[in-house]
Protein backbone atom coordinates (compact mmCIF):
# COMPACT_ATOMS: atom_id res chain seq x y z
CA UNK A 1 0.00 0.00 0.00
CA UNK A 2 2.94 1.99 -0.12
CA UNK A 3 2.78 2.15 -3.43
CA UNK A 4 -0.71 3.20 -3.70
CA UNK A 5 0.14 6.12 -1.43
CA UNK A 6 3.37 6.66 -3.71
CA UNK A 7 0.46 7.16 -6.91
CA UNK A 8 -1.49 9.78 -5.16
CA UNK A 9 1.25 11.90 -4.40
CA UNK A 10 2.40 11.65 -8.49
CA UNK A 11 -0.97 13.00 -8.91
CA UNK A 12 -3.13 14.28 -5.84
CA UNK A 13 -6.81 14.58 -7.87
CA UNK A 14 -9.64 13.50 -5.93
CA UNK A 15 -10.25 11.09 -9.26
CA UNK A 16 -7.06 9.29 -7.54
CA UNK A 17 -8.11 9.33 -3.73
CA UNK A 18 -11.43 7.53 -4.59
CA UNK A 19 -9.47 5.03 -7.39
CA UNK A 20 -6.74 4.19 -4.33
CA UNK A 21 -10.33 3.55 -2.44
CA UNK A 22 -11.46 1.11 -4.76
CA UNK A 23 -8.26 -0.96 -5.16
CA UNK A 24 -8.04 -0.76 -1.59
CA UNK A 25 -11.44 -2.57 -1.37
CA UNK A 26 -10.35 -5.01 -3.78
CA UNK A 27 -7.49 -5.95 -1.83
CA UNK A 28 -9.25 -6.27 1.30
CA UNK A 29 -11.69 -8.47 -0.89
CA UNK A 30 -8.95 -11.21 -2.09
CA UNK A 31 -8.48 -11.29 2.26
CA UNK A 32 -12.59 -12.38 2.47
CA UNK A 33 -11.00 -15.17 -0.43
CA UNK A 34 -8.09 -16.35 1.91
CA UNK A 35 -10.58 -16.68 4.80
CA UNK A 36 -12.82 -18.59 2.85
CA UNK A 37 -9.89 -20.42 1.24
CA UNK A 38 -9.40 -21.80 5.04
CA UNK A 39 -13.36 -22.48 5.35
CA UNK A 40 -13.30 -24.63 2.50
CA UNK A 41 -9.60 -26.35 3.42
CA UNK A 42 -11.40 -27.09 6.61
CA UNK A 43 -14.37 -28.52 5.78
CA UNK A 44 -11.67 -30.38 2.68
CA UNK A 45 -10.21 -31.89 5.60
CA UNK A 46 -13.51 -33.10 7.40
CA UNK A 47 -14.19 -34.84 4.71
CA UNK A 48 -10.87 -36.37 4.09
CA UNK A 49 -10.89 -37.81 7.21
CA UNK A 50 -14.50 -39.22 7.13
CA UNK A 51 -15.05 -40.50 3.86
CA UNK A 52 -14.85 -44.08 4.46
CA UNK A 53 -16.92 -43.89 7.46
CA UNK A 54 -20.22 -45.45 5.37
CA UNK A 55 -21.98 -46.53 8.51
CA UNK A 56 -23.30 -49.26 5.93
CA UNK A 57 -25.13 -47.04 3.88
CA UNK A 58 -24.25 -46.24 0.17
CA UNK A 59 -20.22 -45.77 -0.80
CA UNK A 60 -18.93 -42.84 -2.91
CA UNK A 61 -18.93 -45.67 -6.14
CA UNK A 62 -22.24 -46.46 -5.58
CA UNK A 63 -23.52 -42.56 -5.15
CA UNK A 64 -21.90 -40.68 -7.60
CA UNK A 65 -23.55 -40.65 -11.41
CA UNK A 66 -20.26 -38.76 -12.98
CA UNK A 67 -21.88 -37.75 -16.47
CA UNK A 68 -24.02 -35.02 -14.23
CA UNK A 69 -20.74 -34.34 -12.60
CA UNK A 70 -18.79 -33.63 -15.97
CA UNK A 71 -22.01 -31.88 -16.91
CA UNK A 72 -21.55 -29.41 -14.05
CA UNK A 73 -17.83 -29.06 -14.11
CA UNK A 74 -17.63 -28.07 -17.54
CA UNK A 75 -20.51 -25.50 -17.17
CA UNK A 76 -18.44 -23.79 -14.23
CA UNK A 77 -15.59 -23.98 -16.11
CA UNK A 78 -17.06 -22.11 -19.09
CA UNK A 79 -18.93 -19.88 -16.80
CA UNK A 80 -15.75 -19.05 -15.34
CA UNK A 81 -14.49 -17.82 -18.71
CA UNK A 82 -17.28 -16.02 -19.43
CA UNK A 83 -17.30 -13.38 -16.38
CA UNK A 84 -13.92 -13.09 -18.00
CA UNK A 85 -15.06 -11.81 -20.80
CA UNK A 86 -17.36 -9.54 -19.01
CA UNK A 87 -14.21 -8.00 -17.35
CA UNK A 88 -12.63 -7.54 -20.88
CA UNK A 89 -15.90 -5.77 -22.29
CA UNK A 90 -15.88 -3.45 -19.14
CA UNK A 91 -12.56 -2.60 -19.73
CA UNK A 92 -13.27 -1.82 -23.32
CA UNK A 93 -16.01 0.72 -21.98
CA UNK A 94 -18.54 -1.45 -23.30
CA UNK A 95 -21.39 -1.98 -21.22
CA UNK A 96 -23.53 -3.62 -23.36
CA UNK A 97 -20.65 -6.49 -23.39
CA UNK A 98 -20.15 -6.35 -19.85
CA UNK A 99 -23.99 -7.15 -19.13
CA UNK A 100 -23.91 -9.98 -21.44
CA UNK A 101 -21.51 -11.71 -20.20
CA UNK A 102 -22.34 -11.44 -17.22
CA UNK A 103 -26.00 -12.68 -18.02
CA UNK A 104 -24.91 -15.46 -19.77
CA UNK A 105 -22.68 -16.24 -16.50
CA UNK A 106 -25.71 -16.02 -14.47
CA UNK A 107 -27.50 -18.59 -16.76
CA UNK A 108 -24.94 -21.02 -16.54
CA UNK A 109 -24.36 -20.51 -12.73
CA UNK A 110 -27.87 -21.08 -12.47
CA UNK A 111 -27.73 -24.11 -14.89
CA UNK A 112 -24.82 -25.73 -11.99
CA UNK A 113 -26.82 -25.38 -9.05
CA UNK A 114 -29.95 -26.77 -11.19
CA UNK A 115 -27.78 -29.84 -11.64
CA UNK A 116 -26.58 -30.07 -8.61
CA UNK A 117 -29.69 -29.84 -6.58
CA UNK A 118 -31.26 -32.43 -8.74
CA UNK A 119 -28.43 -34.47 -7.71
CA UNK A 120 -28.62 -33.62 -4.36
CA UNK A 121 -32.62 -34.88 -4.82
CA UNK A 122 -31.93 -37.85 -6.60
CA UNK A 123 -29.61 -38.96 -3.56
CA UNK A 124 -31.80 -38.16 -1.05
CA UNK A 125 -35.39 -39.60 -2.56
CA UNK A 126 -33.51 -42.75 -4.47
CA UNK A 127 -30.67 -43.59 -2.80
CA UNK A 128 -31.98 -42.92 0.67
CA UNK A 129 -28.60 -41.25 1.14
CA UNK A 130 -29.39 -37.75 3.47
CA UNK A 131 -26.96 -36.21 5.76
CA UNK A 132 -27.50 -37.62 9.04
CA UNK A 133 -27.31 -41.25 7.16
CA UNK A 134 -23.05 -41.14 7.68
CA UNK A 135 -20.32 -39.30 8.67
CA UNK A 136 -19.37 -39.53 5.08
CA UNK A 137 -22.16 -37.86 3.99
CA UNK A 138 -22.39 -35.49 6.81
CA UNK A 139 -18.83 -34.29 5.83
CA UNK A 140 -20.59 -34.73 1.73
CA UNK A 141 -23.46 -32.46 1.93
CA UNK A 142 -21.64 -29.90 4.17
CA UNK A 143 -18.45 -29.50 1.91
CA UNK A 144 -20.73 -29.80 -1.40
CA UNK A 145 -23.58 -27.69 -0.26
CA UNK A 146 -21.23 -24.83 1.01
CA UNK A 147 -19.97 -24.38 -2.43
CA UNK A 148 -23.28 -24.80 -3.63
CA UNK A 149 -24.42 -21.74 -1.05
CA UNK A 150 -21.33 -19.80 -1.87
CA UNK A 151 -22.48 -20.19 -5.74
CA UNK A 152 -25.83 -19.20 -5.20
CA UNK A 153 -25.00 -16.07 -3.46
CA UNK A 154 -22.76 -15.20 -6.16
CA UNK A 155 -25.93 -15.90 -8.47
CA UNK A 156 -27.88 -13.06 -6.82
CA UNK A 157 -24.91 -10.82 -6.22
CA UNK A 158 -24.68 -10.73 -10.42
CA UNK A 159 -28.23 -10.31 -10.97
CA UNK A 160 -28.31 -7.42 -8.39
CA UNK A 161 -25.04 -5.65 -9.92
CA UNK A 162 -26.66 -6.02 -13.69
CA UNK A 163 -29.16 -4.02 -12.38
CA UNK A 164 -27.15 -1.50 -10.75
CA UNK A 165 -25.24 -1.00 -14.29
CA UNK A 166 -28.04 -0.71 -15.81
CA UNK A 167 -28.81 2.13 -13.89
CA UNK A 168 -25.08 3.87 -13.15
CA UNK A 169 -22.97 2.81 -16.40
CA UNK A 170 -19.53 1.81 -15.60
CA UNK A 171 -17.79 3.80 -13.26
CA UNK A 172 -15.00 3.86 -10.67
CA UNK A 173 -17.79 2.02 -8.45
CA UNK A 174 -19.20 -0.54 -10.31
CA UNK A 175 -15.97 -0.90 -11.94
CA UNK A 176 -14.26 -2.55 -9.04
CA UNK A 177 -17.53 -4.46 -8.43
CA UNK A 178 -17.39 -5.99 -11.05
CA UNK A 179 -13.55 -7.28 -10.41
CA UNK A 180 -14.81 -8.24 -7.30
CA UNK A 181 -17.47 -10.48 -8.12
CA UNK A 182 -15.59 -11.78 -10.96
CA UNK A 183 -12.48 -12.81 -8.93
CA UNK A 184 -15.26 -14.52 -6.64
CA UNK A 185 -16.63 -16.61 -9.27
CA UNK A 186 -13.08 -17.54 -10.22
CA UNK A 187 -12.29 -18.65 -6.78
CA UNK A 188 -15.49 -20.65 -6.45
CA UNK A 189 -14.04 -22.63 -10.03
CA UNK A 190 -10.45 -23.06 -7.73
CA UNK A 191 -12.73 -24.44 -5.20
CA UNK A 192 -14.92 -26.74 -7.63
CA UNK A 193 -11.70 -28.36 -9.34
CA UNK A 194 -10.98 -29.44 -5.73
CA UNK A 195 -14.49 -31.13 -5.26
CA UNK A 196 -14.05 -32.61 -8.70
CA UNK A 197 -10.90 -33.92 -8.22
CA UNK A 198 -10.81 -35.00 -4.11
CA UNK A 199 -14.41 -35.95 -3.34
CA UNK A 200 -15.72 -37.19 -7.21
CA UNK A 201 -12.87 -38.14 -8.72
CA UNK A 202 -11.27 -39.75 -5.80
CA UNK A 203 -14.71 -41.15 -4.93
CA UNK A 204 -15.07 -43.38 -7.94
CA UNK A 205 -11.22 -44.35 -8.63
CA UNK B 1 -9.82 1.43 -11.80
CA UNK B 2 -9.79 4.62 -13.64
CA UNK B 3 -6.94 4.49 -16.18
CA UNK B 4 -7.22 7.47 -18.82
CA UNK B 5 -4.76 9.90 -17.31
CA UNK B 6 -1.32 7.97 -17.16
CA UNK B 7 0.40 5.37 -19.10
CA UNK B 8 1.00 4.10 -16.05
CA UNK B 9 -2.41 3.53 -14.98
CA UNK B 10 -2.84 1.88 -18.12
CA UNK B 11 -0.52 -0.43 -17.19
CA UNK B 12 -2.93 -1.64 -14.19
CA UNK B 13 -5.81 -1.42 -16.12
CA UNK B 14 -4.57 -4.06 -18.79
CA UNK B 15 -6.27 -7.20 -16.80
CA UNK B 16 -5.90 -10.07 -19.37
CA UNK B 17 -6.11 -9.95 -23.16
CA UNK B 18 -9.14 -12.03 -24.90
CA UNK B 19 -5.83 -14.18 -26.19
CA UNK B 20 -4.91 -14.49 -22.50
CA UNK B 21 -8.81 -15.44 -21.38
CA UNK B 22 -8.46 -17.87 -23.87
CA UNK B 23 -5.82 -19.92 -23.71
CA UNK B 24 -6.46 -19.99 -20.18
CA UNK B 25 -9.64 -21.59 -20.41
CA UNK B 26 -8.46 -23.94 -23.65
CA UNK B 27 -5.71 -25.59 -20.61
CA UNK B 28 -8.33 -25.44 -17.83
CA UNK B 29 -10.42 -27.58 -19.71
CA UNK B 30 -7.26 -29.54 -21.02
CA UNK B 31 -6.62 -30.16 -17.57
CA UNK B 32 -10.01 -31.41 -16.60
CA UNK B 33 -10.34 -33.77 -19.46
CA UNK B 34 -7.09 -35.31 -18.75
CA UNK B 35 -7.70 -36.50 -15.46
CA UNK B 36 -11.21 -37.65 -16.21
CA UNK B 37 -9.76 -39.87 -19.10
CA UNK B 38 -7.52 -41.27 -16.51
CA UNK B 39 -9.53 -42.57 -13.36
CA UNK B 40 -12.34 -42.84 -15.84
CA UNK B 41 -10.28 -45.66 -18.41
CA UNK B 42 -8.62 -46.92 -15.17
CA UNK B 43 -5.39 -46.36 -16.56
CA UNK B 44 -2.99 -46.46 -14.10
CA UNK B 45 -2.53 -48.11 -10.66
CA UNK B 46 -3.89 -46.04 -7.61
CA UNK B 47 -1.09 -44.35 -6.60
CA UNK B 48 -0.50 -42.80 -10.31
CA UNK B 49 -4.16 -41.73 -10.54
CA UNK B 50 -3.92 -39.68 -7.16
CA UNK B 51 -1.14 -38.25 -8.15
CA UNK B 52 -2.01 -37.41 -12.08
CA UNK B 53 -5.31 -36.61 -10.59
CA UNK B 54 -3.64 -34.02 -7.87
CA UNK B 55 -1.03 -32.64 -9.42
CA UNK B 56 -3.80 -31.52 -12.57
CA UNK B 57 -5.79 -29.93 -9.81
CA UNK B 58 -3.52 -27.82 -8.54
CA UNK B 59 -2.09 -26.81 -12.29
CA UNK B 60 -5.54 -25.47 -12.97
CA UNK B 61 -5.11 -23.49 -9.67
CA UNK B 62 -2.28 -21.84 -11.27
CA UNK B 63 -4.21 -21.54 -14.57
CA UNK B 64 -6.82 -19.62 -12.75
CA UNK B 65 -4.43 -17.41 -10.72
CA UNK B 66 -2.62 -16.73 -13.56
CA UNK B 67 -4.98 -16.66 -16.46
CA UNK B 68 -8.25 -15.43 -14.65
CA UNK B 69 -7.78 -13.75 -11.54
CA UNK B 70 -4.55 -11.74 -12.68
CA UNK B 71 -2.73 -12.49 -8.94
CA UNK B 72 0.41 -11.17 -10.69
CA UNK B 73 -0.95 -7.78 -11.70
CA UNK B 74 -2.49 -4.61 -10.69
CA UNK B 75 -0.63 -2.31 -7.66
CA UNK B 76 -1.54 -4.60 -4.99
CA UNK B 77 -0.08 -7.81 -6.90
CA UNK B 78 2.74 -8.25 -3.68
CA UNK B 79 0.09 -7.70 -1.25
CA UNK B 80 -2.07 -10.23 -3.02
CA UNK B 81 0.32 -13.18 -3.47
CA UNK B 82 1.67 -12.39 0.01
CA UNK B 83 -2.07 -12.87 1.55
CA UNK B 84 -2.23 -15.93 -0.28
CA UNK B 85 1.04 -17.92 0.70
CA UNK B 86 -0.45 -16.66 3.89
CA UNK B 87 -3.53 -18.56 3.51
CA UNK B 88 -1.83 -21.71 1.87
CA UNK B 89 0.49 -22.26 4.83
CA UNK B 90 -2.39 -21.94 7.02
CA UNK B 91 -4.26 -24.43 4.38
CA UNK B 92 -1.61 -26.85 4.46
CA UNK B 93 -1.55 -26.73 8.13
CA UNK B 94 -5.52 -27.60 8.94
CA UNK B 95 -5.46 -30.13 5.79
CA UNK B 96 -2.25 -32.22 5.93
CA UNK B 97 -2.69 -31.69 9.65
CA UNK B 98 -6.34 -33.53 9.78
CA UNK B 99 -4.93 -36.00 7.96
CA UNK B 100 -2.03 -37.02 9.77
CA UNK B 101 -3.14 -36.91 13.23
CA UNK B 102 -6.04 -38.97 12.06
CA UNK B 103 -4.01 -41.61 10.12
CA UNK B 104 -1.41 -42.43 12.96
CA UNK B 105 -2.94 -41.42 16.49
CA UNK B 106 -3.44 -45.07 17.25
CA UNK B 107 -3.95 -44.47 21.07
CA UNK B 108 -7.49 -43.03 20.00
CA UNK B 109 -8.46 -47.10 18.62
Amino acid sequence: MAHAAAHSGEHAHDHDHEHDHESLKTFGFWIFLITDVILFGSLFATYIVLHQNTNGGPTPEELFKMPGIIAETFILLTSSFTSGLAVLGMNKGNLKQLIGWLAVTVVLGASFVGLELSEFITMVNHEGATISTSAFLSAFFTLVGTHGLHVSVGLIWMIGLIFQLRRRGITAVTKRKVAVISLYWHFLDVVWIFVFTIVYLMGVM
Amino acid sequence: MSGQHTSSHQNHDAHGSLKSYIIGFALSIILTIIPLVVVMNHMLNKTGTLLVILVMAVLQFGVQLLFFMHVREGENARWNIMALIFGLIILVTIVGGSIWIMTYNQVAH
